[in-house]
């Protein structure tokens, strides 16, 4: 695929991320509208979230201001390159904030200058994995600032928690993260957690989580049942849509495991807010699809 | 739903109480980190007229330009508590009646609330779309060339802007009720109960 067809590809990407919710987070949305139940000011917030959504994806509007920082996860095939590809998603890049589907979001961490075309160091931030089949897939996810904010990272043992090396620790450590987010990041939220690694591939872990389908179940049947009993939990916490009570705090608990140094256990939590903006495109055979 | 016209008096602003839903008509600013920080540390030359008896909007929106015309696409809050530091100061020296934003904020601003007559008030987070239909008008901007389009602060004309007062003039905060309510909860889970 030559770099203009790439990069139209990708600059659909990056405008069905940021103007469309995506069905597994409506879906767990209506969901907890009806846990709420119809009258209850929590079943209202989360109902106008639906409704500005529908409008944003009608009007092609961001459906959040803070568009996000830019991340690709990309799987791709020996037809292509991953200088092609950069090249690409950087010029969609450009193109998506001259439309307004991004506002401009890279600023120099010295100078305070805004780029504005969202380029910047590590803007936007690619993850390529090089597979043996032809083609491409593509994972988009505009990460919002607000709810990055919110996100943490424990060393265990914690004293304070009472949470040691193991399950239970990091169940405290999930707990303290969400209760300390109250609805600073906008809730509700999913949370992604990773446990172990460093503490940089520990929270890419974290962030890699996010990208599952918030209805699937995780292949590891101990962590699938951490996830069960935490989202039962976190929501027992009360803090409710938008941070104003209800039963409805978390949309999705997802964890993932990386392996640890002797001296180390990361527990990481990434919080993504409601406005949970993902997309994702496959490319087979000159042929490109979106889901 | 209680109308608040802009700009406002400190009387009228003491007698909302938290949980009072208010749509908001008139002429408002955006600011948010570099804003607060240059407020603080400077006189605030070219925006301290505006902020008498107006309130302020911690967003950062994604704005359109057409011509020399400005309008916003996309304007939900950003979260509040990171202007905590400069929030009661800013209240106290330009008279500002009103902070909208998410998440809540802190005792220091809360105390301003009440000492100067200002309240805080929420919007939803995330509501961007919905929220930049009741910006009517982009009148003016200050800063753009220098912080960047999110932290600019944008004059701005709202019509039945829709807010929640969530802290209000009389020490009352929802997000220190849900605080202490969650806390309790939190209590409990972490202890395995």
């Amino acid at each position: 695929m030559g770099h203009e067809k790439l990069s139209d590809s990708f600059l659909e990407l990056i405008r069905r991320a940021s103007t469309t919710l995506p069905p597994d987070v409506k879906k767990a949305m209506s969901q907890a509208i009806e846990l709420e139940g119809e009258g209850a000011s929590a079943a209202s917030s989360l109902a106008l979230m639906l409704e500005n959504a529908r409008q944003a994806s009608e009007g092609s509007t961001p459906i959040c201001q803070d568009t996000g920082a830019l991340l690709f996860f990309i799987e791709y095939g020996p037809d292509y390159r991953q200088k092609e590809m950069e090249k690409a998603a950087r010029a969609a890049t450009i193109a998506a904030t001259e439309k307004y589907y991004l506002r401009p979001n890279a600023v120099d961490s010295v100078t305070g200058k805004n780029s504005g075309n969202n380029l910047g160091g590590m803007s936007p931030y690619f993850h390529f994995d090089q597979r043996d089949e032809p083609g491409l897939r593509v994972r988009l996810m505009l990460k919002g600032g607000g709810s990055e904010n919110v996100g943490a990272q424990y060393k265990l043992p914690d004293g304070k928690l009472k949470a040691g090396r193991d399950l239970e620790g990091v169940r405290r450590c999930v707990i303290d993260a969400v209760f300390n987010a109250q609805g600073k990041g906008c809730a509700p939220g999913v949370i992604g957690v990773g446990i172990g690694g460093d503490r940089g591939t520990s929270y890419l872990g974290s962030k890699e989580q996010l990208l599952r389908d918030l209805g699937d179940t995780n292949p590891d049947a101990t962590l699938a049942e951490l996830e069960t009993q935490l989202f039962g939990e976190l929501n027992q916490l009360g803090i409710g849509p938008s941070g104003f009570g209800g039963k409805t705090t978390v949309l999705g608990v997802k964890i993932g495991k990386l392996h640890r140094l002797p001296a180390c256990f990361f527990v990481s939590i990434t919080y993504v807010c409601w406005a949970y903006r993902k997309a994702a495109m496959t490319v087979e055979g000159g042929e490109v699809t979106y889901d | 739903m209680i109308k608040i016209q802009l700009p406002v008096s400190a009387e009228e602003i003491r007698k909302l109480k938290a949980g009072d839903e208010v749509a908001i008509t008139g002429v408002m600013i955006t600011g948010r980190d570099t804003a607060h920080k240059y407020l603080v540390e400077t006189d605030g030359e070219d925006v301290k007229d505006l902020l008498k008896d107006s309130m302020i909007y911690h967003c950062g929106p994604v704005v359109k330009k057409e011509g020399d015309k400005y309008s916003f696409v996309a304007a939900g809050p950003t979260t509040s508590i990171r202007e905590e530091p400069y929030q009661a100061a800013v209240i106290e020296k330009y008279g500002v009646r009103g902070v909208i934003g998410k998440g809540g904020m802190g005792a220091g601003t809360l105390a301003a609330c009440g000492e100067f007559g200002s309240v805080y008030l929420s919007a939803v987070g995330g509501l961007a779309t919905i929220l930049a239909h009741s910006v009517v008008e982009v009148v003016d901007v200050h800063k753009l060339d220098e912080w960047g389009a999110p932290e600019a602060m944008w004059v701005i004309k709202v019509e039945d802007f829709p807010v929640v007062v969530t802290m209000d003039a009389h020490g009352n905060s929802i997000h220190d009720d849900i605080a202490t309510l969650s806390k309790a909860n939190y209590d409990r889970l972490i202890a395995g109960e």
